[in-house]
This record gives structure tokens, C-alpha cells and sequence, in this order.
């Protein structure tokens, strides 16, 4: 099982595809998506989004501000602005 | 070269070189409308998820929240019109200024007064020919917006909305008066409601399924609250980005009749300006013929 992860900013669709763990920051502090999760709304803040995808590479990405929400195995992350920051693979 | 020949001529050479500029509006236009539909799908994805999640959070929470529930006794309203800066467009801008004149009629009928925010020199320059007070206007952008713009102008929005009508310039409610991008050769000004929202809109089929029960994080009300304004922005800029492709669009049609007409017009000016100058050659021949008659007949008479 896998999770369905879409990072979207108003102007493009940044990432997509499948994912095994998603972690953010929300305002309640750092959050980590695993399959299963029950749904869930949080708001971001500052600071760095990671994605594990299916094939093992890590991606992070720098948002400012944004949401997250999770339902059904399907996790997308609203940011207003984005910017690559490592990548590792 | 005779006086009529040489006038048509100088017509012919003046509506040619019209041509090559509608010619190349045309095109430029053309090329734009691919852009700009490009941009549109592409904040399509975020427009979406964001509806989504206003919806997920709107129906499973009770938060009354102020952007989302009717002010009990509005006074006034503000209306955002989106407009073209240039001309050449035929009747784009026209389309939604009327569109802004109807709704305002619509409002007053009710009983609220309008507070217009205008977007582009074309709408701006109507209603300060007219007089007529405006309450923000922003320009300079309509063909190519950036997010930015929109948030800009959402902001202006919000901060007159949250003020409430019983301050000087704030306003119950918001509309927004945009071009709605259908195909290359239909797009029609719309009106719509912002605020209070109606939440839902999406052009896509409904999301299958029933939204699960969500947590939230903080709590709704700072969702909500972190949401909305969001929700606006990129409304705002859905509206402008449609806007901008409809623009273009309307532009590349307004150029190519123009086109087609100084086609039209030099077939017409090089039949005229043939037969000139074929009267001209008839006149010279019958001239000579006249002339030679008159000297045979002169050289006859002294004989």
C-alpha cells in the first residue's frame, strides 16, 4: 500500500506520484503521513516537506506556508510557493 | 499618372500596411491563447485540491466562520471587474463592463450600494470618463497575471470585507465579474458571488465517494480561518488567468475580421484603380485619335 501524494502550488503541479512516508511541519509541529493515516487537515508552516517515494528516493521541498490533507491513502499538500531543495536518490 | 489613379493607389498603400499589423496581432494573439490556456490548466490542480479541502472542512465542521455566512443587513457590496489594458480586442472589455453595469443595477434593486475595484486601463478608463468612484484598481496585468496579482488584489478585497459596511469603505459582500474561457470562439463574461461563498464549483465531476471525517490541525476554526483567504486568491486568479486566455482570444478574432476587411478593401481598391486607369488610357487614345482627326480634317479644309 502506498501513498498517493500530490504537491501543488497555484501556478503548477510540483510533485506527484506514490509515496511510502510524507513528512511536514505543521503549526502543531512536525507530522509524519503513513499509509493508513486517518484523515487529517493541517495547516503548514514555514519549512521543509520530504517525500519518500515508492522507489526509495527522498525529495524535499522548501514551501512557505500551505495545507495538508489526508484522506484515504491520498495525501496533497497546498503551498503557495515552492522550491526544491535536495535530491537525493 | 492621373489625380483619381494616384488617390487610389495611396489608399491601397495605406490599408496594406494596416493589414501587415492586424496580420501580426493576429498571430501574435494566436500564440498567446496557447499560453495562456496552458497556464489556466496548470493552476487547475490547485484550484481543485483547494475546493476540495474548503468543502471537506465546511461540511464536516460547524464552524461558522464570517466568510462563509450571509451578513444579516447588507449595505454594500463590491463588485471586481476584470478587464482588458489594451483595445484591439473587440468587444472583450465592453462584455464585462456591461456584465458590471447590469449586476450593479441588480444590486442597487436591493438595496446595496456598489464599491467598484476595477482590474485593466479599459474599465479603469470607463468609469473615470463616467466619474464615477472607484475603490482600488490595479493594471498593467491583464494578459499576463501572475499569482502575485491576484493575491494583491485579493487582499484588497478581504481587508474591505472584513472591515464590514459599517466603516466607510468596507463591504458585505463580493463579486467578481470575469471572461469565462469556453473554446477559441466562445467566451462570455460571468458574474459571480465570492462572498459569501458558495462553496463547490468545481468543473470537474463531484469527488467520488464520501469525504471522510477529518481531524484537524489545529482546530477548524484555524483552518478555516488559514483557508479562506487562500480559497479567494486562487478563485481571483482562476478568474484572471481565464480572463487573460479570453483576452487573447478575443483579440486574435477582433484582428483576423480586421484582416479579412483589408483584404476585402484592397480588391475592391485595385478594381477601381484598374478601371482609372484604364479610363485614363481610353481618354489618351480618343484625345489622339481627336487630335489627329482635327489636324487631317485642318490640312483637308486649306488643300
Amino acid at each position: 500500500m502506498a501513498l498517493n501524494v500530490a504537491l501543488v502550488s497555484p501556478t503548477q503541479q510540483v510533485w506527484t506520484g506514490e509515496a511510502t512516508f510524507v513528512s511536514a511541519r505543521t503549526t502543531e509541529g512536525e507530522l509524519g503521513v503513513l499509509p493508513g493515516h486517518t484523515p487529517l487537515f493541517g495547516v503548514l508552516v514555514d519549512g521543509a516537506v520530504s517525500i519518500t517515494s515508492s522507489d526509495g528516493s527522498i525529495k524535499e521541498f522548501n514551501v512557505s506556508g500551505g495545507f495538508l490533507s489526508v484522506s484515504n491513502d491520498r495525501v496533497s499538500i497546498l503551498t503557495e510557493s515552492v522550491g526544491e531543495l535536495l535530491h537525493f536518490s | 499618372m492621373g489625380a483619381q489613379l494616384r488617390i487610389y493607389r495611396r489608399r491601397m498603400r495605406s490599408v496594406k500596411a494596416t493589414k501587415k499589423i492586424t496580420k501580426a496581432m493576429e498571430l501574435i494573439s494566436a500564440s498567446r491563447i496557447v499560453k495562456a490556456q496552458q497556464r489556466v490548466s496548470a493552476s487547475t490542480p490547485y484550484a481543485n485540491e483547494l475546493t476540495r479541502a474548503v468543502s471537506a472542512v465546511a461540511s464536516y465542521s460547524t464552524v461558522v466562520h464570517p466568510l462563509t455566512t450571509p451578513r444579516p443587513n447588507p449595505r454594500r457590496a463590491a463588485v471586481l471587474i476584470i478587464s482588458a489594458d489594451r483595445g484591439m480586442a473587440g468587444a472583450y472589455s465592453t462584455n464585462a463592463i456591461k456584465e458590471g453595469e447590469q449586476l450593479g443595477a441588480l444590486l442597487r434593486e436591493r438595496g446595496l450600494s456598489v464599491a467598484s475595484y476595477l482590474v485593466g486601463r479599459k474599465a479603469f478608463n470607463y468609469y473615470k470618463f463616467r466619474d464615477r468612484a472607484i475603490a482600488a484598481s490595479w493594471t498593467g496585468f491583464s494578459d499576463n497575471p501572475t499569482y502575485e496579482n491576484a493575491k494583491e488584489v485579493s487582499e484588497a478585497l478581504l481587508k474591505a470585507f472584513l472591515e464590514g459596511s459599517e466603516s466607510e469603505t468596507g463591504v458585505d459582500e463580493i463579486h467578481i465579474i470575469f471572461t469565462k474561457f469556453r473554446s477559441m470562439l466562445t467566451q462570455e463574461a460571468t458574474a459571480k458571488r465570492m462572498i459569501p461563498l458558495e462553496v463547490v464549483e468545481s468543473d470537474q465531476a463531484p469527488v467520488s465517494g464520501i469525504l471522510p471525517e477529518y481531524e484537524f490541525e489545529p482546530n477548524p476554526g484555524e483552518v478555516l480561518n488559514a483557508l479562506l483567504p487562500r480559497y479567494i486568491e486562487a478563485r481571483i486568479f482562476n478568474a484572471m488567468l481565464q480572463s487573460a486566455a479570453s483576452e487573447h482570444a478575443a483579440r486574435r478574432r477582433a484582428m483576423k475580421s480586421a484582416t479579412d476587411n483589408a483584404d476585402e478593401l484592397i480588391k475592391s481598391l485595385t478594381r477601381l484603380a484598374n478601371a482609372a486607369r484604364q479610363a485614363e488610357i481610353t481618354q489618351e487614345i480618343s484625345e489622339i485619335v481627336g487630335g489627329a482627326d482635327a489636324l487631317a480634317s485642318a490640312s483637308a479644309g486649306s488643300e
